[in-house]
């Protein structure tokens, strides 16, 4: 038996939505029957996991505080990957964002104006964005390898990152523990709803989504941006310049995951520590392309990450399972929804016929 | 034996499993796929790799387990990425989380219990050549392996008919289809050779560097072996002088803590990321060099036209 | 699809709400981990005192836990759906989890919370920790007697008061011993990473060192040390299984007989928020058996732990000299408890610049 794809004549709409409830689906069953084998309730366990964390307010305020950064970073990233730039450094990114908005509550902590909460957003972003921004000038003026630059500066940025908090910036009413102070209530990025405890964190993830959406389908930023993505030549015949875009789009998804990191300190964790993010920038990757590289379709994939993680506390609750289990269940959810996507584009036919004739041209 | 001796002994057993899983996913490049999944198939290949020693008593089939549990592992991506096409950013990356997951469930037993190393295999006479001897001639199969496995595959690069047809195969997909190479067939197979070094790497790294299992312990060497790929720039001795370097850094660290330098262990902790950085700056700044080794088609999928 | 998710949901509800009744007259105890319940280190020692807890206390408990928690935002949910679910007493068991659970028992005040190495506490919110320096102290002095080099090497995580206190305790126990005693440290920067850990242990036998210790939580520094023919000292838990010739003895983190003592209170009615700082006479750390060395060092070893349990004897006592030379204590003065959990200096004798 054989897989062979037939291209669609043109994108099908209606598997564009129906592949995600077929990938669902399938999980269901693949999920049921992995639980079966390791002795727990089937029904209990997608039950914790997909239904379970929706069915109360504050779990769903958990839901989007989880998925806000995902959102923010996602947004960014997708035009850097739609344009051809491959930054998978958006960890280091959203962590100098973090440390450069946290200036002012940590080291002016006696400045208390409402200018304060302001000023640190937008040092978050200009920070995430300068950070960025060495990658994109190694890129654009050096030709030098951006995915190598920016992988190998988050690890830079998590050391930096330690030793401020262990040394200059080490809160001197903690006990020497690694930790900045907290900050003020007016540092202290406010709920969004009276009901639980989303920052607006989450308020910027969806305008930022809805920017880009409106920037990538309607402005000549995002003509730009998609042609010079398809091919560098077509872009330079229409006047538009590659090194421009480089800065363009890694200072935007820079500056994007700049936000998200000072928005998670400021909202969330209200002081610097040695560990701010639990991998936020690299699972960012797998939601920009889970929403298909659109800002709506990743909106909707970062909130169905963050799903999984809450759904798999809850299943580790309600059945006892390790959490290794649900990072399995988690990995094959992922696995389901980028095959299943293959149906947009091809129709998937199987061959049933001998596969004489073909094995002749081996690699050895 | 000399300080300097065992400095270096101690960087070729930090470096090999970097340069086993970067020389493998060089191979998967070079045929245009980009598997981002390095860090899951060489975890797995740890566990597995472990979990046959303890079971069999001996690390020769744990080598072997490791090596076909990261190819076997491969298979999951090469099946999504090169037959359902699906994006291979994306499923590298699930393919990791999976990986952690998976040995993490299966090694979950094994945690705490002391591993058998793997023995040396010490060469006769050749062993006694002082300095050169005890480094290079009294060491484990898998830094022999290592070294084959470069000079090998740098051979079949460059010099062999099939390598030829790889590297069609991941510079123009189309034209190498027109050739009538089969694009998917050979894809196939480079994905399961980087998936087979990757998992002879965490073979490495549960019976030689650090004879025991422990969940997550591949600790993100897995990321450093793909950037060492680009900082090679898809070739096979870079590979092998970038590993070292990025060892030689990361232990003279430790060195240099142990000497009581004074110079805080974060700033020398970073060193090994920024020294790749900035070797990376100084052999790239040739733009038509750089583009002639990066193969064209590298992370774009491919379907024949019937 | 909305009918099966709706069936589904009823199901589930059903069967949730049956193990909910069942266990409404037992004393719901949960565990929020840092890391896996296998980690064979920091995490594994509690979910040990877990189980303890669950053998000794028999069906008037039943414990869950959630594990791999990331501190931060994740952690603060994580308490927050075990004080949701019923849990009437939760230990978080990791440094960073502090704000989070100060938050959360904020929000639930009639959930008991206990957080482990930190300093805050509420009504609701005790704290405790293990006094580990007390077996630093006896290691430095089975360091100094067994040494024939008089250097010991010191594989550190992070410079945070805890490991900080480990290493100064090391050095007097070893001093008391050799006065010329010296150690060196090197800071891996990671609680777990087998590699660099066991990279760390060649690093420091290649210059010179004879004997070992570990504040970091793979055994991989004993695998090396066994392999180089030098002793060491095991971490968190018995490692002598990864050098039963290397071993010297190891400072075992014996939760359980906290958590039961705790449990029991609550299950009394008679928790109280407390901070407690319980040492080798607790039984919350305990010495692994002294092996591999002489009967008179090991003679000593046992002289100097039962000195410790009694408390005739406290390790942080003058005459002792900060690592300039400054005068630190003076001669029978002890350190107060306050200074020890804010230690950020090292004492004479330490090879190494304390990161500022």
């Amino acid at each position: 038996m054989r897989i062979e794809l037939e291209r669609r004549p043109e994108v099908s709409r209606l598997f564009s939505l129906l592949s995600p409830v077929i990938a669902l689906a399938l999980m269901m069953i693949f999920g049921g029957i992995m639980f079966l084998l390791l002795g727990k309730n089937p029904i209990t366990a997608l039950y914790s996991f997909f239904i379970e964390p929706l069915m109360e307010v504050w779990s769903l305020h958990e839901l989007a505080i989880k998925a806000a950064p995902l959102i923010l970073i996602g947004v960014g990233l997708s035009v850097c990957y739609r344009s051809n730039n491959w930054n998978i450094g958006a960890e280091g990114q959203f962590i100098a964002g973090a440390i450069a908005g946290s200036i002012l509550p940590v080291v002016f902590h006696e400045w208390h104006s409402p200018l304060v909460l302001p000023l640190m957003l937008l040092l978050g972003m200009l920070g995430g964005a300068l950070f960025a921004g060495i990658p994109a000038f190694l890129k654009a003026h050096l030709n030098t390898n951006e995915i190598l630059t920016s992988l190998m500066l988050v690890y830079v940025a998590q050391l930096f990152l330690d030793w401020l908090v262990r040394g200059y910036w080490r809160n001197p009413g903690g006990l020497n523990f690694p930790e900045t102070r907290t900050f003020d209530p007016v540092a202290v990025l406010p709920e969004m709803i009276a009901s639980g405890r989303t920052h607006w964190g989450f308020g910027f993830a969806i305008l930022a989504a809805v920017a880009i959406w409106f920037m990538m389908r309607y402005t000549l930023k995002g003509f730009e941006i998609t042609v010079l993505g398809q091919s560098e030549r077509a872009g330079r015949f229409a006047g538009f310049s590659t090194r421009k875009m480089i800065w363009f789009s890694m200072l935007l998804s820079g500056a994007l995951a700049g936000l998200a990191g000072i928005a998670e300190v400021s909202g969330a964790i209200q002081q610097l520590r040695p560990v701010i993010s639990p991998g936020y920038g690299f699972t960012a990757i797998i939601v920009a392309f889970l929403g298909r590289l659109n800002p709506l379709g990743i909106i909707v994939a970062g909130l169905v990450l963050a799903l999984t993680y809450l759904g798999g506390e809850a299943a580790q609750l309600s059945l006892g399972v390790s959490d290794k289990v649900t990072r399995v269940f988690q990995g094959l959810l992922l696995f389901f929804v980028l095959s299943c996507d293959t149906l947009i584009r091809y129709k998937i036919k199987l061959v049933w016929s001998n596969l004489t004739g073909t094995a002749t041209e081996g690699a050895h | 034996m000399g300080i300097f001796e065992a400095i270096l002994l101690t960087v070729i057993t930090a470096a090999t499993p970097l340069v086993l899983a970067a020389v493998g996913e060089l191979v998967t490049e070079r045929a245009g796929v980009l598997n981002l999944g390095v860090e899951g198939m060489m975890v797995m290949g740890a566990a597995c790799a472990f979990i046959a020693t303890q079971v069999t008593g001996s690390p020769y089939l744990g080598i072997l387990a490791g090596i076909a549990s990261g190819a076997l592992f491969s298979l999951l991506f090469g099946f999504l990425t090169l037959t359902l096409v699906a994006n291979q950013v994306a499923t590298g990356l699930a393919l990791t989380i999976l990986g952690l997951g998976v040995s993490g469930m299966i090694g979950e037993a094994y945690v705490g219990q002391s591993g058998i190393k793997l023995p040396q295999i010490v060469f006769p006479v050749l062993s006694d050549i002082p300095f050169l001897g005890p480094l290079v001639f009294k060491q484990d199969l898998i830094f022999y392996l290592s070294i084959a496995v470069v000079v090998g595959v740098n051979w079949f690069l460059f010099r062999s008919r099939a390598g030829l047809k790889l590297r069609s195969v991941g510079d123009s997909h189309a034209s190498a289809h027109a050739l009538g190479i089969n694009v998917i067939r050979m894809r196939y197979l480079a994905v399961m050779f980087g998936g087979a070094c990757a998992g002879l790497a965490g073979a490495q790294l549960s019976l030689v560097y650090t004879p025991q299992w422990v969940e997550n312990m591949s600790a993100g060497r897995g990321w450093i072996a793909l950037a060492l790929v680009v900082f090679a720039s898809w070739r096979p001795w870079r590979v092998v002088a970038g590993g070292y370097l990025f060892g030689a850094v990361s232990i003279s660290q430790l060195h240099a803590q142990a000497f009581g330098i004074g110079v805080p262990s974060q700033f020398l902790s970073a060193l090994p990321y920024l020294a790749t950085i900035v070797v990376l700056i100084l052999i790239s700044h040739n733009r038509r060099t750089t583009l002639i080794n990066t193969p064209a088609s590298l992370g774009k999928p491919f379907v024949p036209d019937r | 699809m909305k009918k099966i998710l709706f069936a589904l949901a009823t199901t589930a509800a059903v069967i949730g709400f049956s193990a909910a009744a069942s266990a409404a007259d037992k004393a719901k105890v949960c565990f929020v981990y840092v890391g896996s319940k296998t980690d064979g280190g920091w995490t594994q020692a509690h979910d040990l005192g877990r189980q303890e807890l669950e053998k000794a206390l028999g069906d008037k408990v039943e414990t869950q836990f959630l594990e791999n928690v990331p501190e931060g935002p994740d952690a603060e949910r994580a308490i927050e759906r075990l004080a949701r679910s019923g849990c009437g007493l939760i230990f978080t068991t990791s440094f960073g989890f502090m704000d989070a659970t100060v938050k959360i028992a904020a929000k639930f005040p009639d959930v008991k919370f206990e957080h482990a190495t930190g300093y805050k506490t509420a009504p609701n919110l005790a704290t405790y920790n293990s006094r580990f320096y007390e077996g630093r102290y006896i290691q430095g002095q089975i360091a100094a007697k067994i040494s024939q080099k008089g250097v010991a090497g010191y594989i550190a995580s992070f410079p945070i008061p805890e490991v900080v206190m480990g290493i100064n305790s090391f050095v007097i126990g070893a001093r008391t011993i050799n006065p010329d005693f010296k150690i060196k440290v090197v800071w891996a920067n990671t609680w777990f990473d087998p590699g660099k850990e066991a990279d760390a242990a060649k690093a420091l036998i290649d210059q010179g060192v004879d004997v070992l210790t570990q504040h970091t939580d793979t055994t991989a520094p004993m695998q090396v040390a066994a392999e180089r023919g030098i002793k060491a000292f095991g971490q968190a838990s018995d490692m002598v299984k990864a050098g039963p010739k290397t071993q010297l003895t190891a400072i075992v983190d014996t939760w359980g007989a906290y958590y039961i003592k705790r449990t029991q209170a609550f299950i009394d009615g008679k928790w109280e928020s407390t901070s407690s700082w319980d040492g080798l006479k607790d039984g919350i750390l305990t010495m692994a058996p002294y092996t591999n060395m002489p009967d008179d060092v090991k003679a000593l070893a046992e002289a100097t732990e039962a000195k410790i349990r009694s408390g005739e004897l406290k390790p942080f006592t003058g005459p002792l000299k900060k690592q300039d030379g400054s005068e630190w204590l003076k001669a029978g003065e002890t350190a107060d408890d306050g200074t020890l959990l804010g230690m950020n200096f090292y004492v004479e004798g330490v090879d190494d610049k304390l990161p500022q």
